[in-house]
């Protein structure tokens, strides 16, 4: 999947996660990740977005994530959610992986 | 005389003192005159602390009656560092976030050792990080009495704040002589500080005329009396009402807690309780007043941290007697001031286990948790993340002391599991507590198959803790870890004041 602009996913509220995309030419994919469960579940979170991103076939972007507490669910919906968007992907695939 | 002595027989028995010499000269003012002068009132803190002999190295005492509200501690820890005092212990019933400037007297070599039920906000972060050498003791209300009161913890000066005060130290939490004054309602865990303290210094913003009846605090229990403008920040102090909650969740564990309760068989005409001031804990009350008039029955006695709505449900004449060590809101410290049987107790008869206290007469109690392990063993003292940011209070004092302890809380918080393997401070040993309520399932432990029997027997569905645990980590995962290094920087005691745990220094690196 090709990313062609910068997109947003999610919000602010507690149990949600902010995901923001931006397309990268190289470099991979470079996660900047603030959480408010960071030292419980920063690891994870991370293996959550960055296997989102190769789901959908995403190699490099930049993508920051401000998350507040957000579930696994949650965290692979917005992740996916900005991705899409940023592609400009309109009919989206939403069963991306489990 | 002598010769008058000389005839009594077994003199040595009767007396030391010898015979009369004469009275002492009489005083001929006014009683109104004579309180404008010869009293305990000091015009300057300085003056008292000198008056008390305070010096380097000893012990000074707080009450937290004032809450987020408190000036109290800071304004004297201020003045006791531009005295130039070092090495003090800070012995407090508890401390807030409002208490942050203690930091810099700790590291200033003005504070080197602290005591509390509990700490918040940034003096706890701080100390959560490794800022005291010396490890901060945490004491549950109960075990805090009983330390002062058998020596363990020896006050060489209390400082306590006060809403009223005579000349002679008469002190209270209230004033029946105006309506305005600050207050806190119930100085239950001052009470304890004035007995024992070698020398009490009452701080109060609010000097009324002798006598300040009725008192928390008897004149012969104090020595000087400070007069300031500024004790605290009422609205800190007190806030309103304090509200039922609206969250759904919390209303579903509270209506769950009270069916508990009653399926138990706890709930009977002349049962007694003590019900926390979180939201759900607080909002079983709701469901338990509307139980007592379905079936007819009256609460005997309510205790603990009090609020509004146990003064409510006193005011409809459903519960007969409050005893109140602390009161949570203006409702309460109110109702202290009008009820009559609004009771003001101390903290040693709250909760020391040195005596039979009031919570060994309950029946049963409603406890919140940070986290729960699968022993039953809460913490309500330090955060998922491993940093210190709650309050023992009489959690342990009271799950020990009630028939059935309730611990109730959301199975998650965000996406942190409250419900785990192993708690990461324990406060409350899980011998002492019986059941744990939370929106997704109930577990009793398994010391109380009775328990488990008559719930299940009125159709409810019982789980097990570790069934719990499982729930909560399917949904939100299994957290990593929190990494301490191996320095303590707190210590738990429990209420007999043996230490149950340790609290380590966080490991951010």
């Amino acid at each position: 999947m090709e990313l062609k602009k910068t997109a947003v996913a999610g919000t602010m509220e507690s149990s949600d996660i902010m995901v923001t995309v931006e397309p990268r030419e190289h470099g991979g994919i470079v996660l900047e990740l603030t959480s408010s469960v960071m030292k419980q579940y920063g690891r994870r979170i991370e293996q959550v977005i960055r296997e989102t991103a190769a789901e959908l076939g995403v190699e490099h972007a930049l993508i920051r994530a401000v998350d507040k507490g957000a579930l696994d669910c949650t965290v692979r919906a917005r992740a996916a959610a900005a991705l899409f968007r940023a592609a400009g992907q309109e009919n989206h695939i939403w069963e991306v992986g489990k | 005389m002598n010769e008058l002595l000389n005839t009594i027989p077994h003199i040595d028995r009767i007396t030391h003192r010898g015979a009369f010499s004469g009275a002492a000269p009489k005083r001929t003012e006014t009683f109104r005159a004579r309180s404008g002068k010869d009293n305990k009132v000091l015009p300057s803190l300085e003056e008292a602390v000198r008056a008390a002999g305070l010096r380097d190295g000893m012990t000074i005492s707080f009450h937290h009656h004032f809450r987020g509200g408190d000036h109290v501690v800071n304004q004297v820890l201020d003045t006791l560092a531009d005295m130039g005092f070092r090495d003090l212990t800070l012995a407090a019933s508890s401390l807030a976030d409002v208490h942050t400037p203690l930091i810099r007297h700790i590291q200033n070599g003005v504070v080197t050792h602290i005591e509390t039920s509990g700490l918040r906000g940034q003096l706890a972060e701080e100390i959560s990080r490794g800022l005291l050498e010396c490890p901060v003791v945490f004491r549950s209300h109960g075990g805090r009495a009983a330390a002062i009161c058998s020596g363990e913890v020896h006050i060489n000066v209390a400082f306590l704040g006060a809403p009223s005060c005579d000349p002679y130290g008469n002190a209270n939490g209230y004033s029946r002589d105006d309506d305005t004054s600050i207050a806190c309602g119930s100085m239950g865990y001052a009470r304890t500080d004035a007995k024992y303290a070698d020398k009490v210094i009452i701080l109060t913003n609010n000097l009324v005329r002798y006598p300040n009846a009725p008192w928390a605090i008897p004149e012969y229990d104090v020595d000087y009396i400070v007069v300031t403008d500024d004790i605290g920040d009422p609205a800190g102090i007190m806030s309103g009402a304090t509200r039922y909650t609206k969250n759904p969740k919390e209303l579903l564990i509270a209506q769950t807690a009270a069916n508990v309760i009653d399926a138990a068989g706890y709930l009977y005409d002349g049962f007694s309780m003590q019900m926390g001031s979180g939201g759900a804990s607080l909002a079983v009350a709701r469901f338990l007043r509307q139980m007592m008039q379905k079936k007819n029955i009256r609460c005997r006695f309510a205790l603990g941290g009090i609020t509004g709505q146990i003064t409510a449900m006193h005011e409809e004449g459903m519960i007969d007697r409050i005893l109140d060590v602390q009161s949570f809101d203006l409702d309460a410290a109110l109702s202290l001031k009008k009820n009559r049987f609004h009771h003001q107790i101390d903290a040693t008869y709250y909760a020391s286990f040195l005596f039979a206290a009031a919570v060994d007469q309950l029946d049963f109690v409603i406890l919140s948790a940070l986290e729960i392990d699968t022993d039953f063993n809460v913490n309500v003292l330090t955060g998922s993340d491993g940093v210190i940011r709650g309050a023992i209070g009489g959690h342990p004092d009271t799950a020990a002391g009630a028939s059935l302890s309730v611990v109730v809380a959301p199975l998650t918080r965000g996406r942190i599991p409250t419900v785990i393997d192993r708690v990461n401070t324990i406060v409350t040993p899980g011998a002492v507590v019986d059941v744990v309520v939370t929106d997704q399932g109930i577990a009793v432990n398994p010391r109380r198959p009775e328990v488990a029997e008559r719930l299940e027997q009125a159709g409810m569905r019982v789980n097990t803790i570790q069934q719990l645990k499982d729930r909560a980590e399917a949904l939100a995962g299994r957290p990593d870890p929190i990494r301490y290094k191996d320095r303590v920087v707190g210590v738990v005691m429990y209420r007999d004041n043996t230490v149950i745990d340790v609290i380590r220094q966080i490991d951010e690196s």
